[in-house]
Protein backbone atom coordinates (compact mmCIF):
# COMPACT_ATOMS: atom_id res chain seq x y z
CA UNK A 1 0.00 0.00 0.00
CA UNK A 2 1.20 3.49 -0.77
CA UNK A 3 2.42 5.37 2.25
CA UNK A 4 1.44 8.99 2.68
CA UNK A 5 2.83 11.39 5.23
CA UNK A 6 0.08 12.32 7.62
CA UNK A 7 1.31 15.92 7.89
CA UNK A 8 1.01 16.30 4.11
CA UNK A 9 -2.56 15.11 4.33
CA UNK A 10 -3.19 17.56 7.19
CA UNK A 11 -1.80 20.47 5.18
CA UNK A 12 -3.55 19.47 1.95
CA UNK A 13 -6.89 19.07 3.69
CA UNK A 14 -6.66 22.45 5.42
CA UNK A 15 -5.54 24.08 2.18
CA UNK A 16 -8.55 22.67 0.35
CA UNK A 17 -10.89 23.92 3.06
CA UNK A 18 -9.17 27.30 3.19
CA UNK A 19 -9.69 27.74 -0.54
CA UNK A 20 -13.44 27.79 -0.03
CA UNK A 21 -13.59 29.38 3.41
CA UNK A 22 -11.63 32.50 4.30
CA UNK A 23 -12.39 31.91 7.98
CA UNK A 24 -9.95 29.01 8.17
CA UNK A 25 -6.59 29.98 9.67
CA UNK A 26 -3.70 27.93 11.01
CA UNK A 27 -1.35 28.68 13.89
CA UNK A 28 2.08 27.30 14.54
CA UNK A 29 4.62 27.64 17.33
CA UNK A 30 7.86 27.39 15.35
CA UNK A 31 7.01 23.88 14.15
CA UNK A 32 5.59 24.65 10.73
CA UNK A 33 8.27 22.45 9.23
CA UNK A 34 7.34 19.55 11.52
CA UNK A 35 3.60 20.00 11.03
CA UNK A 36 4.11 20.18 7.27
CA UNK A 37 2.18 23.41 6.88
CA UNK A 38 4.69 25.52 4.91
CA UNK A 39 2.67 25.00 1.68
CA UNK A 40 -0.35 26.50 3.46
CA UNK A 41 1.71 29.53 4.45
CA UNK A 42 3.03 29.97 0.93
CA UNK A 43 -0.49 30.05 -0.44
CA UNK A 44 -2.46 31.78 2.29
CA UNK A 45 0.29 33.94 3.79
CA UNK A 46 -1.04 35.84 6.78
CA UNK A 47 -3.69 33.19 7.37
CA UNK A 48 -0.81 31.06 8.65
CA UNK A 49 -0.05 32.66 12.00
CA UNK A 50 3.48 32.08 13.27
CA UNK A 51 3.46 32.43 17.07
CA UNK A 52 7.05 31.48 17.80
CA UNK A 53 8.06 29.15 20.61
CA UNK A 54 5.13 30.20 22.78
CA UNK A 55 2.42 27.54 22.81
CA UNK A 56 0.34 29.08 25.59
CA UNK A 57 0.23 32.34 23.68
CA UNK A 58 -0.64 30.47 20.47
CA UNK A 59 -3.70 28.91 22.08
CA UNK A 60 -4.76 32.32 23.43
CA UNK A 61 -4.35 33.89 19.99
CA UNK A 62 -6.37 31.05 18.46
CA UNK A 63 -9.11 31.83 20.97
CA UNK A 64 -9.06 35.51 20.01
CA UNK A 65 -9.27 34.59 16.33
CA UNK A 66 -12.24 32.38 17.11
CA UNK A 67 -13.91 35.34 18.82
CA UNK A 68 -13.55 37.17 15.52
CA UNK A 69 -15.31 34.34 13.67
CA UNK A 70 -12.25 32.56 12.33
CA UNK A 71 -11.80 28.78 12.52
CA UNK A 72 -8.29 28.27 13.89
CA UNK A 73 -6.28 25.03 13.70
CA UNK A 74 -3.33 25.41 16.07
CA UNK A 75 -0.65 22.73 15.96
CA UNK A 76 2.36 21.80 18.03
CA UNK A 77 3.86 18.66 19.55
CA UNK A 78 1.26 16.91 21.70
CA UNK A 79 3.33 17.34 24.85
CA UNK A 80 3.20 21.14 24.48
CA UNK A 81 -0.39 21.23 23.26
CA UNK A 82 -1.46 19.42 26.41
CA UNK A 83 1.03 19.89 29.22
CA UNK A 84 2.24 23.38 28.30
CA UNK A 85 -0.93 25.06 27.10
CA UNK A 86 -3.51 23.18 29.15
CA UNK A 87 -4.88 26.09 31.18
CA UNK A 88 -5.02 28.32 28.11
CA UNK A 89 -6.91 25.68 26.15
CA UNK A 90 -9.10 24.95 29.17
CA UNK A 91 -10.05 28.55 30.00
CA UNK A 92 -9.50 30.74 26.93
CA UNK A 93 -10.82 28.17 24.44
CA UNK A 94 -13.12 25.65 26.13
CA UNK A 95 -14.51 27.47 29.17
CA UNK A 96 -15.07 30.48 26.90
CA UNK A 97 -16.99 28.10 24.57
CA UNK A 98 -15.04 29.08 21.49
CA UNK A 99 -14.20 27.18 18.34
CA UNK A 100 -10.54 26.24 18.59
CA UNK A 101 -9.03 23.12 17.02
CA UNK A 102 -5.85 22.12 18.82
CA UNK A 103 -3.58 19.60 17.13
CA UNK A 104 -1.06 17.61 19.16
CA UNK A 105 1.44 15.78 16.97
CA UNK A 106 3.85 12.94 17.77
CA UNK A 107 1.54 11.02 20.06
CA UNK A 108 3.12 8.87 22.76
CA UNK A 109 6.25 7.05 21.65
CA UNK A 110 6.06 8.57 18.16
CA UNK A 111 8.40 11.31 19.42
CA UNK A 112 11.23 8.66 19.23
CA UNK A 113 14.59 10.50 19.29
CA UNK A 114 13.13 13.60 20.94
CA UNK A 115 12.67 11.40 23.98
CA UNK A 116 10.90 11.71 27.29
CA UNK A 117 10.56 15.50 27.30
CA UNK A 118 8.62 15.32 24.04
CA UNK A 119 6.43 12.27 24.64
CA UNK A 120 2.82 12.96 25.44
CA UNK A 121 1.80 9.89 27.41
CA UNK A 122 -0.87 11.87 29.25
CA UNK A 123 -2.41 14.24 26.70
CA UNK A 124 -5.59 12.17 26.37
CA UNK A 125 -5.91 11.96 30.14
CA UNK A 126 -5.66 15.73 30.45
CA UNK A 127 -7.90 16.50 27.50
CA UNK A 128 -10.57 13.97 28.50
CA UNK A 129 -11.16 16.02 31.64
CA UNK A 130 -12.22 19.07 29.65
CA UNK A 131 -16.03 19.14 29.50
CA UNK A 132 -17.54 18.56 26.06
CA UNK A 133 -14.19 18.55 24.26
CA UNK A 134 -14.13 16.38 21.11
CA UNK A 135 -11.00 14.21 21.00
CA UNK A 136 -9.93 12.07 18.08
CA UNK A 137 -6.87 10.20 16.88
CA UNK A 138 -7.08 9.16 13.23
CA UNK A 139 -5.33 5.97 12.20
CA UNK A 140 -4.47 6.58 8.54
CA UNK A 141 -4.42 9.30 5.88
CA UNK A 142 -8.04 8.73 4.85
CA UNK A 143 -9.42 8.94 8.37
CA UNK A 144 -7.20 11.95 9.07
CA UNK A 145 -8.50 13.85 6.06
CA UNK A 146 -12.07 13.11 6.98
CA UNK A 147 -11.68 13.91 10.67
CA UNK A 148 -9.96 17.24 9.94
CA UNK A 149 -12.94 18.13 7.74
CA UNK A 150 -15.41 17.00 10.41
CA UNK A 151 -13.62 19.06 13.06
CA UNK A 152 -13.67 22.08 10.74
CA UNK A 153 -17.44 21.66 10.32
CA UNK A 154 -18.06 21.11 14.04
CA UNK A 155 -18.74 24.28 16.00
CA UNK A 156 -16.72 23.82 19.18
CA UNK A 157 -13.32 22.93 20.53
CA UNK A 158 -11.53 19.79 19.37
CA UNK A 159 -8.26 18.05 20.14
CA UNK A 160 -6.72 16.18 17.23
CA UNK A 161 -4.03 13.70 18.27
CA UNK A 162 -2.05 13.37 15.08
CA UNK A 163 0.76 11.11 13.97
CA UNK A 164 2.64 13.11 11.36
CA UNK A 165 4.79 10.47 9.70
CA UNK A 166 3.85 8.15 6.84
CA UNK A 167 1.55 5.29 7.79
CA UNK A 168 -0.28 2.56 5.91
CA UNK A 169 -3.59 3.36 4.36
CA UNK A 170 -6.36 1.43 6.11
CA UNK A 171 -9.51 2.84 4.58
CA UNK A 172 -10.72 3.29 1.03
CA UNK A 173 -11.09 6.86 -0.14
CA UNK A 174 -14.90 6.76 -0.02
CA UNK A 175 -15.14 5.55 3.59
CA UNK A 176 -17.46 7.75 5.65
CA UNK A 177 -16.52 8.84 9.17
CA UNK A 178 -18.34 10.58 11.99
CA UNK A 179 -17.01 12.34 15.08
CA UNK A 180 -17.67 10.07 18.04
CA UNK A 181 -17.78 6.92 15.90
CA UNK A 182 -15.33 4.07 15.67
CA UNK A 183 -14.83 1.53 12.85
CA UNK A 184 -14.96 -2.24 13.02
CA UNK A 185 -12.11 -3.51 10.89
CA UNK A 186 -12.43 -7.21 11.66
CA UNK A 187 -15.26 -9.19 13.18
CA UNK A 188 -14.57 -12.06 15.56
CA UNK A 189 -16.47 -13.79 18.35
CA UNK A 190 -13.76 -14.42 20.95
CA UNK A 191 -12.19 -11.12 21.95
CA UNK A 192 -12.63 -7.40 21.27
CA UNK A 193 -9.49 -5.42 20.56
CA UNK A 194 -10.01 -1.67 20.76
CA UNK A 195 -7.12 0.23 19.23
CA UNK A 196 -6.26 3.89 19.11
CA UNK A 197 -4.06 5.58 16.53
CA UNK A 198 -1.94 4.46 13.61
CA UNK A 199 0.94 2.97 15.58
CA UNK A 200 -1.26 0.75 17.75
CA UNK A 201 -3.64 -0.21 14.97
CA UNK A 202 -0.77 -1.81 13.07
CA UNK A 203 0.24 -3.82 16.16
CA UNK A 204 -3.35 -4.73 16.93
CA UNK A 205 -4.05 -6.05 13.43
CA UNK A 206 -0.86 -8.11 13.59
CA UNK A 207 -1.93 -9.47 16.99
CA UNK A 208 -5.33 -10.40 15.59
CA UNK A 209 -3.60 -12.44 12.85
CA UNK A 210 -1.40 -14.18 15.42
CA UNK A 211 -4.45 -15.02 17.54
CA UNK A 212 -6.31 -16.35 14.54
CA UNK A 213 -3.57 -18.91 14.01
CA UNK A 214 -4.38 -20.16 17.52
CA UNK A 215 -8.07 -20.30 16.66
CA UNK A 216 -8.96 -17.11 18.58
CA UNK A 217 -11.09 -14.83 16.49
CA UNK A 218 -10.81 -11.15 17.36
CA UNK A 219 -13.00 -8.19 16.62
CA UNK A 220 -10.74 -5.24 15.88
CA UNK A 221 -12.19 -1.80 16.52
CA UNK A 222 -10.35 1.30 15.39
CA UNK A 223 -11.57 3.64 18.15
CA UNK A 224 -10.77 6.88 16.26
CA UNK A 225 -12.77 8.89 18.78
CA UNK A 226 -11.76 9.10 22.43
CA UNK A 227 -14.44 11.59 23.37
CA UNK A 228 -17.23 11.05 22.87
CA UNK A 229 -16.51 7.35 23.13
CA UNK A 230 -18.38 5.15 20.66
CA UNK A 231 -20.07 3.28 23.51
CA UNK A 232 -22.56 1.39 21.35
CA UNK A 233 -20.08 -0.15 18.94
CA UNK A 234 -17.66 -1.15 21.68
CA UNK A 235 -20.25 -2.45 24.15
CA UNK A 236 -22.16 -4.39 21.47
CA UNK A 237 -18.95 -6.20 20.62
CA UNK A 238 -17.96 -6.87 24.25
CA UNK A 239 -21.45 -8.24 24.95
CA UNK A 240 -20.64 -10.91 22.36
CA UNK A 241 -17.00 -11.61 23.19
CA UNK A 242 -16.90 -10.98 26.95
CA UNK A 243 -13.23 -10.02 26.71
CA UNK A 244 -11.80 -6.67 25.70
CA UNK A 245 -8.21 -5.48 25.36
CA UNK A 246 -7.62 -1.78 24.80
CA UNK A 247 -4.44 -0.87 22.95
CA UNK A 248 -3.12 2.65 23.17
CA UNK A 249 0.10 4.58 22.77
CA UNK A 250 -0.61 6.51 25.99
CA UNK A 251 -0.44 6.14 29.75
CA UNK A 252 -2.95 3.51 30.90
CA UNK A 253 -4.15 5.81 33.67
CA UNK A 254 -6.46 8.38 32.12
CA UNK A 255 -6.41 6.80 28.70
CA UNK A 256 -8.82 5.10 26.33
CA UNK A 257 -8.86 1.77 28.20
CA UNK A 258 -9.99 3.34 31.46
CA UNK A 259 -12.69 5.19 29.57
CA UNK A 260 -13.85 1.92 27.96
CA UNK A 261 -13.83 0.10 31.32
CA UNK A 262 -15.96 2.77 32.97
CA UNK A 263 -18.42 2.75 30.10
CA UNK A 264 -18.77 -1.06 30.27
CA UNK A 265 -19.17 -0.98 34.06
CA UNK A 266 -21.83 1.70 33.72
CA UNK A 267 -23.68 -0.57 31.30
CA UNK A 268 -23.31 -3.49 33.75
CA UNK A 269 -21.91 -5.80 31.13
CA UNK A 270 -19.94 -8.87 32.26
CA UNK A 271 -16.47 -8.55 30.86
CA UNK A 272 -12.79 -9.16 31.40
CA UNK A 273 -10.47 -6.35 30.40
CA UNK A 274 -6.80 -5.99 29.59
CA UNK A 275 -4.84 -2.81 29.09
CA UNK A 276 -2.03 -2.35 26.61
CA UNK A 277 -0.47 1.04 27.20
CA UNK A 278 2.30 2.78 29.06
CA UNK A 279 2.29 1.65 32.66
CA UNK A 280 3.08 4.57 34.97
CA UNK A 281 6.32 5.50 33.23
CA UNK A 282 8.06 8.48 31.69
CA UNK A 283 9.23 8.50 28.10
CA UNK A 284 12.77 7.98 26.82
CA UNK A 285 14.71 8.06 23.55
CA UNK A 286 14.91 5.16 21.14
CA UNK A 287 13.71 3.83 17.84
CA UNK A 288 10.02 3.14 17.49
CA UNK A 289 10.67 -0.61 17.63
CA UNK A 290 12.73 -0.24 20.80
CA UNK A 291 10.10 1.92 22.46
CA UNK A 292 7.20 -0.35 21.49
CA UNK A 293 9.10 -3.24 22.98
CA UNK A 294 10.23 -1.30 26.06
CA UNK A 295 6.68 -0.25 26.97
CA UNK A 296 5.05 -3.58 26.02
CA UNK A 297 3.08 -2.13 23.14
CA UNK A 298 3.90 -4.73 20.49
CA UNK A 299 1.62 -7.20 18.69
CA UNK A 300 3.24 -9.92 20.79
CA UNK A 301 2.28 -8.10 24.01
CA UNK A 302 -1.30 -7.79 22.82
CA UNK A 303 -1.32 -11.46 21.85
CA UNK A 304 0.01 -12.47 25.28
CA UNK A 305 -2.52 -10.31 27.09
CA UNK A 306 -5.39 -11.90 25.17
CA UNK A 307 -4.09 -15.39 25.86
CA UNK A 308 -3.93 -14.62 29.59
CA UNK A 309 -7.50 -13.36 29.59
CA UNK A 310 -8.74 -16.34 27.57
CA UNK A 311 -7.40 -18.86 30.11
CA UNK B 1 -13.29 69.60 24.26
CA UNK B 2 -14.80 66.55 25.86
CA UNK B 3 -17.35 66.86 28.62
CA UNK B 4 -15.17 65.89 31.56
CA UNK B 5 -17.83 66.88 34.08
CA UNK B 6 -20.22 64.38 32.54
CA UNK B 7 -17.56 61.69 32.76
CA UNK B 8 -16.84 62.59 36.38
CA UNK B 9 -20.51 62.16 37.15
CA UNK B 10 -20.69 58.84 35.32
CA UNK B 11 -17.60 57.55 37.13
CA UNK B 12 -18.93 58.66 40.47
CA UNK B 13 -22.16 56.79 39.80
CA UNK B 14 -20.29 53.72 38.53
CA UNK B 15 -18.12 53.69 41.65
CA UNK B 16 -21.20 53.87 43.84
CA UNK B 17 -22.89 51.04 41.92
CA UNK B 18 -19.74 48.95 42.11
CA UNK B 19 -19.39 49.44 45.86
CA UNK B 20 -23.03 48.63 46.52
CA UNK B 21 -22.75 45.62 44.21
CA UNK B 22 -19.85 44.18 46.24
CA UNK B 23 -21.19 45.30 49.64
CA UNK B 24 -24.52 43.66 48.90
CA UNK B 25 -22.64 40.37 48.67
CA UNK B 26 -20.36 41.34 51.54
CA UNK B 27 -17.01 40.49 49.98
CA UNK B 28 -15.16 41.03 46.73
CA UNK B 29 -12.27 42.42 44.75
CA UNK B 30 -12.82 45.99 45.84
CA UNK B 31 -9.32 47.32 45.20
CA UNK B 32 -8.77 46.40 41.58
CA UNK B 33 -12.36 47.19 40.67
CA UNK B 34 -12.28 50.73 42.01
CA UNK B 35 -8.89 51.46 40.46
CA UNK B 36 -10.24 51.07 36.91
CA UNK B 37 -13.56 52.94 37.21
CA UNK B 38 -12.32 56.03 35.35
CA UNK B 39 -10.58 53.93 32.70
CA UNK B 40 -13.79 52.01 31.99
CA UNK B 41 -15.84 55.19 32.09
CA UNK B 42 -13.60 56.75 29.47
CA UNK B 43 -13.58 53.62 27.30
CA UNK B 44 -17.36 53.16 27.27
CA UNK B 45 -18.31 56.83 26.97
CA UNK B 46 -15.63 58.29 24.76
CA UNK B 47 -13.27 55.79 23.31
CA UNK B 48 -14.81 52.57 22.07
CA UNK B 49 -16.68 52.74 18.75
CA UNK B 50 -19.73 51.01 17.30
CA UNK B 51 -21.00 49.74 20.64
CA UNK B 52 -24.63 48.82 20.74
CA UNK B 53 -26.05 47.54 24.05
CA UNK B 54 -29.02 45.99 22.27
CA UNK B 55 -26.67 44.13 19.92
CA UNK B 56 -23.62 43.50 22.11
CA UNK B 57 -22.01 41.18 19.55
CA UNK B 58 -22.11 43.58 16.59
CA UNK B 59 -19.31 42.51 14.30
CA UNK B 60 -17.63 45.87 13.77
CA UNK B 61 -17.59 46.90 17.43
CA UNK B 62 -14.46 47.75 19.33
CA UNK B 63 -13.80 45.01 21.88
CA UNK B 64 -12.45 44.91 25.40
CA UNK B 65 -10.70 42.06 27.17
CA UNK B 66 -10.67 42.68 30.90
CA UNK B 67 -7.76 40.34 31.48
CA UNK B 68 -7.77 41.09 35.19
CA UNK B 69 -11.12 39.32 35.24
CA UNK B 70 -11.55 39.67 38.99
CA UNK B 71 -12.45 43.33 38.46
CA UNK B 72 -15.72 42.18 36.91
CA UNK B 73 -17.94 44.24 39.27
CA UNK B 74 -16.44 47.50 37.94
CA UNK B 75 -17.20 46.52 34.37
CA UNK B 76 -20.65 45.21 35.30
CA UNK B 77 -21.53 48.58 36.84
CA UNK B 78 -20.48 50.39 33.68
CA UNK B 79 -22.23 47.91 31.35
CA UNK B 80 -25.44 48.10 33.38
CA UNK B 81 -25.35 51.90 33.27
CA UNK B 82 -24.85 51.74 29.51
CA UNK B 83 -27.93 49.53 29.17
CA UNK B 84 -26.43 46.13 28.41
CA UNK B 85 -28.58 44.54 31.12
CA UNK B 86 -30.88 45.68 33.94
CA UNK B 87 -29.32 47.50 36.88
CA UNK B 88 -31.07 44.99 39.15
CA UNK B 89 -28.59 42.32 38.01
CA UNK B 90 -25.98 44.11 40.14
CA UNK B 91 -27.76 42.73 43.20
CA UNK B 92 -27.02 39.17 42.03
CA UNK B 93 -23.21 39.25 42.03
CA UNK B 94 -21.85 35.76 42.72
CA UNK B 95 -25.20 34.40 43.81
CA UNK B 96 -26.01 30.92 42.47
CA UNK B 97 -27.18 31.07 38.86
CA UNK B 98 -26.17 34.72 38.44
CA UNK B 99 -25.18 36.30 35.15
CA UNK B 100 -22.55 38.30 37.01
CA UNK B 101 -19.80 36.02 38.34
CA UNK B 102 -16.84 37.62 40.11
CA UNK B 103 -14.64 36.84 37.09
CA UNK B 104 -15.86 37.85 33.64
CA UNK B 105 -17.67 35.21 31.59
CA UNK B 106 -18.58 36.00 27.98
CA UNK B 107 -21.24 33.30 27.97
CA UNK B 108 -23.15 34.79 30.87
CA UNK B 109 -22.94 38.55 30.63
CA UNK B 110 -24.05 40.70 27.68
CA UNK B 111 -21.21 43.04 26.73
CA UNK B 112 -18.40 40.85 28.08
CA UNK B 113 -16.21 40.11 25.07
CA UNK B 114 -13.95 37.46 26.60
CA UNK B 115 -13.97 35.10 29.58
CA UNK B 116 -11.09 35.89 31.89
CA UNK B 117 -9.91 35.18 35.38
CA UNK B 118 -6.92 32.92 34.90
CA UNK B 119 -4.44 35.77 34.94
CA UNK B 120 -2.09 36.33 32.05
CA UNK B 121 -4.32 34.96 29.32
CA UNK B 122 -6.25 38.02 28.20
CA UNK B 123 -3.56 39.77 26.21
CA UNK B 124 -3.02 36.70 24.03
CA UNK B 125 -6.72 36.55 23.22
CA UNK B 126 -6.65 40.29 22.50
CA UNK B 127 -3.73 39.69 20.12
CA UNK B 128 -5.82 37.09 18.29
CA UNK B 129 -8.76 39.50 18.11
CA UNK B 130 -6.52 42.30 16.82
CA UNK B 131 -4.87 39.99 14.30
CA UNK B 132 -8.32 38.87 13.19
CA UNK B 133 -9.45 42.47 12.74
CA UNK B 134 -6.45 43.13 10.49
CA UNK B 135 -7.22 39.96 8.50
CA UNK B 136 -10.80 41.17 8.06
CA UNK B 137 -9.46 44.58 7.13
CA UNK B 138 -11.92 46.33 9.40
CA UNK B 139 -11.28 49.29 11.66
CA UNK B 140 -11.93 47.59 14.96
CA UNK B 141 -9.75 48.54 17.87
CA UNK B 142 -9.07 45.94 20.57
CA UNK B 143 -8.50 47.04 24.15
CA UNK B 144 -7.06 44.90 26.91
CA UNK B 145 -6.77 45.85 30.56
CA UNK B 146 -4.13 43.97 32.51
CA UNK B 147 -3.19 44.25 36.15
CA UNK B 148 0.28 45.18 37.34
CA UNK B 149 0.50 42.03 39.46
CA UNK B 150 -0.86 40.10 36.50
CA UNK B 151 2.05 41.40 34.44
CA UNK B 152 4.21 38.89 36.33
CA UNK B 153 2.59 36.12 34.26
CA UNK B 154 5.06 35.28 31.50
CA UNK B 155 2.36 34.79 28.90
CA UNK B 156 1.95 38.58 28.76
CA UNK B 157 5.45 38.87 27.41
CA UNK B 158 4.85 36.17 24.82
CA UNK B 159 1.84 38.19 23.70
CA UNK B 160 3.89 41.39 23.80
CA UNK B 161 6.41 39.91 21.36
CA UNK B 162 3.71 38.58 19.07
CA UNK B 163 1.86 41.91 18.97
CA UNK B 164 4.91 43.90 17.96
CA UNK B 165 6.22 41.24 15.55
CA UNK B 166 2.86 41.32 13.78
CA UNK B 167 2.43 45.10 13.83
CA UNK B 168 -0.84 45.04 15.76
CA UNK B 169 -1.36 48.79 15.85
CA UNK B 170 -5.07 48.24 16.44
CA UNK B 171 -4.31 46.80 19.88
CA UNK B 172 -4.30 49.08 22.92
CA UNK B 173 -3.10 47.58 26.18
CA UNK B 174 -3.90 49.32 29.43
CA UNK B 175 -2.01 48.53 32.64
CA UNK B 176 -3.85 49.22 35.87
CA UNK B 177 -0.70 50.27 37.71
CA UNK B 178 -1.97 50.51 41.27
CA UNK B 179 1.28 49.03 42.61
CA UNK B 180 -0.31 46.59 45.01
CA UNK B 181 -1.05 42.89 44.80
CA UNK B 182 -2.22 40.15 47.17
CA UNK B 183 1.04 39.40 48.95
CA UNK B 184 2.41 42.93 49.14
CA UNK B 185 3.47 45.80 46.96
CA UNK B 186 4.28 44.85 43.38
CA UNK B 187 7.88 45.87 43.92
CA UNK B 188 8.16 43.69 47.04
CA UNK B 189 6.57 40.68 45.42
CA UNK B 190 8.30 40.64 42.08
CA UNK B 191 9.63 43.98 40.97
CA UNK B 192 8.31 45.29 37.68
CA UNK B 193 10.94 48.03 37.97
CA UNK B 194 10.77 50.27 34.92
CA UNK B 195 7.55 49.05 33.37
CA UNK B 196 7.60 51.69 30.65
CA UNK B 197 11.05 50.59 29.46
CA UNK B 198 9.99 46.96 29.52
CA UNK B 199 7.08 47.54 27.11
CA UNK B 200 9.14 49.89 24.97
CA UNK B 201 11.86 47.30 24.62
CA UNK B 202 9.25 44.81 23.46
CA UNK B 203 8.43 47.13 20.57
CA UNK B 204 5.31 48.79 21.93
CA UNK B 205 4.56 52.48 21.90
CA UNK B 206 4.12 53.37 25.55
CA UNK B 207 2.21 56.16 27.24
CA UNK B 208 1.77 56.93 30.87
CA UNK B 209 -0.99 58.83 32.61
CA UNK B 210 -3.04 59.34 35.74
CA UNK B 211 -5.71 56.67 35.37
CA UNK B 212 -8.22 58.67 37.40
CA UNK B 213 -7.87 61.93 35.46
CA UNK B 214 -10.08 62.28 32.38
CA UNK B 215 -8.08 65.07 30.86
CA UNK B 216 -4.97 62.90 31.14
CA UNK B 217 -6.78 59.85 29.81
CA UNK B 218 -7.99 61.83 26.82
CA UNK B 219 -4.47 63.01 26.05
CA UNK B 220 -3.05 59.51 25.88
CA UNK B 221 -5.98 57.77 24.20
CA UNK B 222 -6.01 60.41 21.47
CA UNK B 223 -2.39 59.46 20.64
CA UNK B 224 -3.10 55.73 20.47
CA UNK B 225 -4.63 55.44 17.05
CA UNK B 226 -1.65 56.10 14.87
CA UNK B 227 -1.28 53.38 12.23
CA UNK B 228 2.45 53.02 12.77
CA UNK B 229 2.69 49.25 13.03
CA UNK B 230 3.13 49.37 16.80
CA UNK B 231 0.82 48.10 19.52
CA UNK B 232 0.16 50.69 22.22
CA UNK B 233 0.44 50.35 25.98
CA UNK B 234 -1.03 52.92 28.32
CA UNK B 235 0.35 52.62 31.82
CA UNK B 236 -2.34 54.11 34.01
CA UNK B 237 -1.11 55.15 37.41
CA UNK B 238 -4.00 54.34 39.69
CA UNK B 239 -4.88 53.96 43.34
CA UNK B 240 -6.19 50.63 44.52
CA UNK B 241 -9.66 50.91 46.09
CA UNK B 242 -9.84 54.54 44.91
CA UNK B 243 -12.80 56.28 46.51
CA UNK B 244 -13.29 53.89 49.41
CA UNK B 245 -11.23 55.51 52.17
CA UNK B 246 -10.98 52.55 54.55
CA UNK B 247 -9.21 50.42 51.95
CA UNK B 248 -7.73 53.04 49.63
CA UNK B 249 -4.14 52.19 48.71
CA UNK B 250 -4.14 49.27 51.11
CA UNK B 251 -2.80 45.80 50.26
CA UNK B 252 -5.79 44.14 51.94
CA UNK B 253 -8.15 45.85 49.50
CA UNK B 254 -7.51 43.16 46.88
CA UNK B 255 -10.28 40.91 48.11
CA UNK B 256 -11.98 42.30 51.13
CA UNK B 257 -15.14 42.25 53.18
CA UNK B 258 -17.21 45.40 52.99
CA UNK B 259 -20.60 46.00 54.52
CA UNK B 260 -23.68 47.79 53.22
CA UNK B 261 -23.63 49.92 56.35
CA UNK B 262 -20.22 51.36 55.68
CA UNK B 263 -21.06 52.02 52.04
CA UNK B 264 -24.29 53.73 53.13
CA UNK B 265 -22.27 55.81 55.54
CA UNK B 266 -19.85 56.77 52.77
CA UNK B 267 -22.76 57.95 50.62
CA UNK B 268 -24.49 59.65 53.58
CA UNK B 269 -27.41 57.25 53.54
CA UNK B 270 -28.01 57.46 49.82
CA UNK B 271 -28.78 53.95 48.52
CA UNK B 272 -28.84 52.93 44.86
CA UNK B 273 -32.33 52.37 43.46
CA UNK B 274 -31.68 48.83 42.22
CA UNK B 275 -31.07 47.65 45.78
CA UNK B 276 -34.48 48.64 47.03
Amino acid sequence: MAELEMRQVYCQTLSELAEKDSRLVILEADLMKSSGTFPFKEKYKERAVECGVAEANMVGIASGLSLQGFIPFAATFGCFASRRAFDQFFISSNYAKLNVKLVGTDPGVAAVFNGGTHMPFEDIGLMRMIPKLVISEPSDPVSLKSIVKLMYEYDGCCYLRMHRQAVDKIYSENEKFELGKSKILKDGKDVTLVSLGAIMLKQTLMAADMLEKDGIKATVIDALSVKPLDADTISDSVKKTGIVVCCENHQIDGGLGISVAKMLLDKQINFKIGYIGINDSFGQVGTLDFLLSQYNLTAKDIYKKVKELCK
Amino acid sequence: MKDFLKMEKFASEARKNCLYCIANLGVGHVGGALSIIEILTYLYNEEMKNLNPSNPNAEDRDMLVLSKGHSGPALYSVLAMKGYFPMAWLATLNKGGTNLPSHCDRNRTPGIDMSTGSLGQGLSAACGMAYGALLKKNNQCIYCIIGDGETEEGQNWEAAMFASANGLDNLIGITDYNKLQIDGTVEEVSGLKDLEKKWTSFGWEVFSCNGHDFSDLEKVFSKCHEKNGKPKMIICNTVKAKGFPRLENKIESHNSKITLDEVKELYKGEVVEWLN
